[in-house]
């Protein structure tokens, strides 16, 4: 029998009970969420059970939700079985104060450039990096541009001519 | 508002299959001519300027058709585009340059034996361009002296040769006394070169 977005919520509920929750389908991607402290053991664990099998980390990114109070920032693992070509969405939250998240790289190699990229916009502080530095944007920046925290543009400005941009 | 493209405003006829350079001010007479010798420089290296072209993105792609034999940039003396900074003479940036990319430009332009020209071409090389944002440097004047901005985004090949133009103009007209001046020395220092 292949895997199904049930059975995964199934075997979530059974090995961690009320700990994970929020789960939801959309576009038939399965997405729940889970404290940031057993976000290493729930990766472990749909990595390492035979059914379940999700041993391929797609994307690891950050979003910034400056409303939530004390869980502004989410890190999200994108998981992927091979073997019955399924995928889900898996999300932990930490506070902008202390973005401290345990780092999935003992588990995925490749999670070693996309933590750093992390890192880079959003600064979220993986414990446990072996290199936790800049990787896309100049070393001297003091600040994480993809955080919601920046006013938009001015829209009145007039120091950059929109006919020369086609967008007059 | 279209704005129309408005180069080669001043129409030079042919006048033999062969155009020459004119001379330069001088005293000629039967079997001798006199000139200054920034004349006779700015000649010689106005009409042989080696371009080291530093593309990164669509006003490359302008610059190659610039390059080609329709609008052909070799007929003013730049056929010869070197990759080597050591032996070019005009930098010519195009495109849009990173905040990491910041300090490449600058070791290719310390890199280049005086006399150097500068040109940026496009919006972005200029000014950052529609790209007002935080990886995006505002213009590579923030880390290298330019000599001649091409506007346009991008600009048309017609554009690009209008800018290599002016810069023959300035090459022409540059005293060889000009990269000794303390202006000139200033201008570098303001840029923490040398």
């Amino acid at each position: 029998m292949s895997l199904t977005n049930e059975i995964i919520q199934q075997r979530l509920t059974e090995k961690f009970a009320d700990q994970v929750g929020e789960f939801v389908i959309s576009y038939d991607m399965l997405q729940f969420s889970a404290p940031k402290e057993i976000n290493l053991k729930v990766l472990n664990f749909l990595y390492d059970d035979s059914q379940l099998a999700f041993t391929f980390l797609t994307d690891l990114t950050g979003v910034h939700y400056p409303d939530q109070k004390g869980q502004e920032l989410a890190v999200v693992y994108h998981l992927h079985n091979l073997k019955d070509n399924i995928r889900l969405r898996f999300k932990v939250f930490t506070s902008v104060e202390q973005p401290d998240v345990y780092t999935a790289t003992g588990l995925f190699s490749s999670a070693n450039w996309m933590e750093r990229e992390t890192y880079d916009f959003f600064g979220i502080h993986f414990v446990g990096h072996p290199n936790l530095k800049r990787i896309l944007n100049v070393d001297e920046m003091d600040y994480f541009p993809m955080r919601k925290e920046f006013p938009l543009e001015d829209q009145t400005r007039i120091d950059k001519d929109d006919e020369m941009f086609g967008r007059g | 508002m279209s704005r129309p493209v408005s180069y080669n405003l001043i129409q030079k006829p042919l006048e033999a299959d062969i155009s020459m350079a004119p001379l330069p001010d001088g005293h000629q007479g039967e079997g001798f001519f006199a000139t200054s010798l920034d004349a006779v420089i700015g000649l010689a290296r106005k009409n042989s300027i080696w371009p080291l072209p530093f593309a990164t993105s669509c006003c490359g792609i302008e610059f190659m058709a610039t390059m080609g034999s329709h609008y052909d940039l070799a007929r003013f003396g730049s056929e010869r585009v070197g990759f080597s900074p050591r032996q070019c003479d005009l930098l010519m940036v195009m495109g849009t340059i990173a905040k990491k990319m910041g300090p490449v430009v600058k070791q290719v332009y310390l890199q280049m034996a005086e006399p150097r020209w500068v040109i940026a071409v496009g919006a972005c090389a200029s000014s950052g361009g529609i790209f007002d944002t935080y990886s995006v440097l505002q213009g590579i004047d923030q880390v290298v002296p330019v000599d001649v901005y091409v506007p346009g985004c991008p600009p048309r090949p017609e554009a690009i040769i209008d800018g290599v133009l002016r810069i023959q103009d300035l090459v022409a007209k540059e005293s060889l006394r000009r990269r000794n001046s303390d202006h000139y020395k200033a201008l570098l220092e303001s840029y923490g070169i040398q």
